[in-house]
Formats: structure tokens, C-alpha cells, sequence
């Protein structure tokens, strides 16, 4: 009897042994990235701090370290996005809106849906060649900021059509029933009261893959956006450039001086979307408040 | 009586009018918004397509498959993909070897382990690592990663497909954990409770019940992840060098097919050249690949679903 209680209390006390042993393995793991996060920012802020100043804003790209800057580069990256918004927003959210309050259960609205999930999966590069392909030489926008901006459209297209969606989905069925009841019509009812309600939310989503967009380095690359530019784009056909590219030339070089160039251009850039991520976050909070 | 008839006859008719056009208008318009997805997916195809086949006029399709050497862009030419295959499948591997087992065990800690407090907080903080730039990644990998490894192994090269490797690893963690945790999460709690209640411990429960139970939302998340790391371009065309070669170093320079892409397209190659067009023969072959494990993907979480 005490042999087999001895027993017992062993393989118990073996398996808290496990159960702790491996609860501290998975903290463990956990911890690694986010030690590498705090890592990657504290080499970036060791290296970058230094060369954050003002001429990084005002001066151009230059062949020495300690006159360059990223004055077009920032212009380039704001402009692209502006010309992007409405064109990703108008045309992301008719998508949503189609597919969830006017597409037929059909074997075409299934395609679409499964469409875009797997165009969420395709490498930006390919966008990429997607856009060099069509815009710059089908349409012969040449390298240019609108050419940029439309391949970037289509890239962020499909995370936005998503998350405009969700927003769509979460809107309570009785908000169109009391709006038909009034005896709006589909678009009324969608235009007045669906979309009003779930605008804030879609907000979010569509500043979040502007985010994404702005980060963008391989699809910009690949339809041209020029390394070294020492103007500011004045129309859509202008050629241009923009943050990340700038920092890939400067990481590109061996020197040192711009390596730390590099850092601080990538302060900039993070900083940029630190602001659009917490402002993505307040919108969404301020809609769970009025919910 | 006679005379207000006809009137409110036109305010109806108008009404409806209104109400006929948009209800018309609108559903063709939103469908267009809708249909353009299919437009870009038949335009990625059709542009890689066509402009492949041109390619393959020129070069022999067997040479560019199992051809062993790759230098389009000095003589003498070779157009064999296996060199940025390899190069490709071995930054991928060390990625996934990183991120697969930290992913997981991030997810199994924060789904069965953590307090809400803890959850509420790391969760986001790990989601982070997603949101950065691959560019920013690109210089982390030359910048700390790369002289990491020099201090192990000292006669490694600035450019080597470990730190690519480690560092794209690090990049799909989020990826894998969070996946990975909303298929634990849609385990249902009687299932754990049912485990608890025999006397098992929460590593039993996690390994035993939870696992098994969300395994085809894991596997798909691993898949998905692979699938990233292959398509994955700026920090392999920064930190792991533009050489291609057969080779199973990872201290090695190598050149995956991304980087490859992203090196003609900044020199000035003519546009229908042959070198124009391993663009889209490398392209193509990156697509097909990343659009084949993604509908694996797909299909595992679909097939393999436990449903509760």
C-alpha cells in the first residue's frame, strides 16, 4: 500500500516537474521576440540617434554622408500616399460593401472571396512585376509617382477589402431592418446607416494597410522608384522616390556614415508609423465606445 | 380631385426613379470594385504567363529547371534556377526552424499558460514584430545579426544566408504565434475542463487535448508562414548576399530568387532582352510556388478542421 502510494507521489510529482520545466520553456520562447524587438530598436536608436537632425529633413540625397537627407524621400512617401487613399479606400470598400450586403450566394461571389485571400498571400515583389508590367510600360506612366501608387493600391487592396468586411459583418441586422422598415431603399439603407456605423472601423483598416504601404520596399524597387532624387515630385508624372528605398540605397553602401544615415532615416520611418498605428487604434477605440 | 391626380402621380414616378437608379447603378458599380480582384490576380497571371513563354523560347525549359548554374548576366550565360532555388529553401528552412518552434510556443504559452494581464500585453507587442518594415529587418540583419555570428564563427562573410535566415525567422514569429493561438483559442473550454477534471497537468492539457485539437490551424499557420519567408525580399537582398550557388553553407553568400529579381531590376536591363526575362521566368516560378502553399494552406485548415 505505502509502496504504491510512494509511487504515485512520485509520478505526480515527476509530471509538476515537466509542467514547470515546460512552462518556463514557453515563457522563454515567448521572450525571444520580443527580446529581438527591443534588440532591433535599441541598435536602430544607438546608431540613427546622432544623425537625427534637422538637415535629415531638408537636405537631398547626396554622394557624402554628412550633407544627405531624405527630404524627397519623406515628400515622395507622403505624396504616394495621399494619391493612394482615395483610390485603396473608394475602391476596397465598394468591394466589401458588395460582397457583404448585395452578392448572391453564388459560385462567382465564393471565387472573388477566395480570391482575395490568396491574393493577400502573393510576395509584394510579384505586385511588383504586376506594376512595371502594366503601368509603367502597358500604360506608359513611365516610372512614376502615380505608377507607384496605383501598384501600391493594388497591393494593400486585399487586406483592406477584409478588414472593411469585418466592419461591414459586425453592423447589427436590426440597423437595415429599421432602415427598410422605413422604407429606404438597399442603397439607402447601406449609404445612410450601415456604412455611417461602421465607418470608424473601416477607418482603421484602411489606415493600417496605408502603414503597410508606406513600409513597402520591393514592389517601389521593381517599377523603378529612383534611389537618388534631388527634387520634390511637382505632378502624379513626376519620378520619385520614397523613405524605404532611400534607406535600402543608404544601407546598400559600405560606409559607415551611411549605415548610421540609414538608422536615422529608419527612426523617421518608424516614427511615422507609430503615429498612423495609434491613430488606427483610437479610431477603433472611439468606435467600441459609441457600440 | 381630377386635377391633384396626375401631380402626385410625377412625385411618385420621380420617387421611384431616384430610388430605380441608384438600386440599378450602384450594385454594377460595387460589383466592379469587387471584380477587380479577379482582374489582378488574371493580370499577375497573365503578365507572368506570357512573358515566360517568350523566355522559354530562347532558353531550353529543362536547362532553366535542372540546370545547376545561374549567370544571366555574364558570359556565359546559364539559366539554371536550381542555385536561387537552394539559396531560397535555405533561408526559408533556417526561418522556419526559428520561427516555427517560438511561434508555437509563444502560442501554446499565451493561449494555456499566461494571465489575461500578461496576454493582454505581449500579445500586441509580439504583433509589433509584423508591423515593421522588411527594410528595417534588412538593416537589423547587417547591422547586429551579421556581427553576432562573426563573434561564433569568425570567418564568415558580411553577406551569409544564416543572419538572412535568423532574421526572417524572427519576422514570421508573429505570424506563426498568432495563427497558431486563434486555433487553440477556438478549442472549447469543456474540452480542457474535461481534462483538468481526470487530474492533468496544464502541459498535459496542452500538448494532449489543445494541440491535437487546433493541430490543422497550426499546420496551416506553419504553411503560410513558409510561404512568407519564400516571398520575403528586402532583408535576404540586404544581408545574404547576390551569389548564387548551389550550396548547403549557411555561412555561405547566396542569392535567393527575390534578391535576383530585386538585382536586374535596378541595374538598366532592356526592356525584351533575355535578362528582361528572368524577371518573369524567376517570378513566375516564385508565384506558382507561394500560390501552391498558400491553397495548401487553405485546404489543411479546411480538411483536417476538428469541429466541436
Amino acid at each position: 500500500m505505502s509502496i504504491l502510494q510512494d509511487a504515485n507521489r512520485k509520478q505526480i510529482s515527476n509530471r509538476r516537474k515537466v509542467d514547470m520545466t515546460l512552462h518556463i520553456l514557453f515563457l522563454i520562447a515567448t521572450s525571444i521576440g520580443i527580446i529581438a524587438l527591443m534588440a532591433l530598436l535599441i541598435q536602430i536608436m544607438m546608431d540613427g540617434l546622432s544623425r537625427l537632425n534637422l538637415e535629415l529633413f531638408t537636405n537631398y540625397p547626396s554622394r557624402m554622408a554628412a550633407k544627405a537627407g531624405m527630404k524627397s524621400a519623406i515628400v515622395g512617401s507622403i505624396y504616394m500616399v495621399l494619391i493612394m487613399a482615395p483610390i485603396s479606400f473608394i475602391l476596397g470598400v465598394g468591394a466589401a460593401i458588395y460582397l457583404e450586403e448585395y452578392a448572391k450566394k453564388s459560385a462567382f461571389t465564393r471565387l472573388i472571396q477566395l480570391n482575395i485571400s490568396t491574393l493577400a498571400g502573393v510576395p509584394s515583389i510579384v505586385y511588383g512585376i504586376l506594376g512595371l508590367t502594366i503601368f509603367v510600360r502597358g500604360l506608359a506612366l513611365e516610372r512614376s509617382l502615380l505608377s507607384g501608387a496605383l501598384t501600391m493600391t493594388l497591393l494593400v487592396l486585399p487586406i483592406i477589402i477584409v478588414s472593411a468586411q469585418e466592419a461591414i459583418r459586425a453592423v447589427p441586422k436590426a440597423r437595415r431592418d429599421a432602415s427598410f422598415a422605413l422604407g429606404a431603399t438597399k442603397w439607402q439603407t447601406v449609404s445612410r446607416s450601415v456604412l455611417p456605423s461602421a465607418i470608424s472601423s473601416i477607418l482603421t483598416g484602411v489606415i493600417l494597410a496605408l502603414s503597410r504601404a508606406i513600409g513597402e520596399t520591393a514592389p517601389l524597387v521593381m517599377i523603378g522608384a529612383l534611389t537618388f532624387v534631388a527634387f520634390l515630385p511637382e505632378s502624379i508624372m513626376d519620378q520619385f522616390t520614397v523613405m524605404p528605398i532611400q534607406i535600402f540605397n543608404w544601407v546598400s553602401r559600405p560606409q559607415l556614415a551611411f549605415h548610421e544615415l540609414a538608422a536615422a532615416g529608419i527612426i523617421v520611418l518608424l516614427a511615422l508609423l507609430i503615429i498612423m498605428n495609434i491613430s488606427a487604434v483610437m479610431l477603433r477605440n472611439k468606435y467600441q465606445k459609441n457600440v | 380631385m381630377q386635377g391633384n391626380l396626375p401631380q402626385q402621380e410625377t412625385t411618385m414616378s420621380f420617387k421611384n426613379k431616384r430610388a430605380h437608379i441608384s438600386d440599378k447603378i450602384v450594385p454594377i458599380v460595387l460589383f466592379m470594385c469587387a471584380a477587380l480582384s479577379v482582374l489582378t490576380t488574371i493580370g499577375i497571371v497573365y503578365t507572368l504567363f506570357s512573358e515566360t513563354f517568350s523566355f522559354f523560347k530562347t532558353v531550353n525549359i529543362s536547362e532553366f529547371l535542372f540546370g545547376t548554374k545561374w549567370s544571366p548576366l555574364i558570359e556565359p550565360k546559364s539559366f539554371g534556377i536550381l542555385p536561387l532555388l537552394g539559396g531560397t529553401l535555405m533561408v526559408t528552412v533556417i526561418a522556419c526552424l526559428v520561427a516555427i518552434p517560438i511561434g508555437l510556443a509563444s502560442a501554446i504559452y499565451l493561449s494555456e499558460y499566461a494571465p489575461t494581464r500578461v496576454r493582454k500585453i505581449v500579445k500586441p507587442v509580439l504583433e509589433v514584430l509584423a508591423g515593421i518594415p522588411t527594410i528595417v529587418y534588412g538593416y537589423f540583419a547587417l547591422s547586429f545579426v551579421t556581427p553576432l555570428i562573426k563573434s561564433i564563427f569568425p570567418d564568415v562573410g558580411v553577406f551569409n544566408a544564416l543572419s538572412a535566415g535568423l532574421v526572417v525567422g524572427i519576422m514570421i514569429i508573429p505570424m506563426v504565434s498568432s495563427l497558431s493561438e486563434d486555433a487553440m483559442m477556438a478549442v472549447p473550454r469543456s474540452l480542457r475542463h474535461g481534462a483538468y477534471a481526470l487530474g492533468a497537468t496544464r502541459f498535459e492539457v496542452a500538448l494532449k487535448i489543445v494541440v491535437p485539437a487546433a493541430f490543422s490551424g497550426i499546420v496551416s499557420s506553419a504553411v503560410l508562414a513558409f510561404s512568407r519567408a519564400i516571398g520575403e525580399t528586402m532583408i535576404v537582398t540586404v544581408a545574404a548576399g547576390a551569389t548564387p550557388q548551389l550550396t548547403l553553407n549557411p555561412l555561405e553568400s547566396i542569392q535567393t530568387m527575390t534578391a535576383y529579381i530585386v538585382q536586374v531590376s535596378m541595374g538598366d536591363t532592356p526592356h525584351g532582352s533575355i535578362e528582361y526575362g528572368t524577371i518573369f521566368a524567376v517570378g513566375m516560378t516564385l508565384f506558382v510556388i507561394t500560390f501552391l502553399l498558400n491553397i495548401v494552406a487553405q485546404w489543411v485548415a479546411r480538411r483536417f478542421r476538428e469541429e466541436y
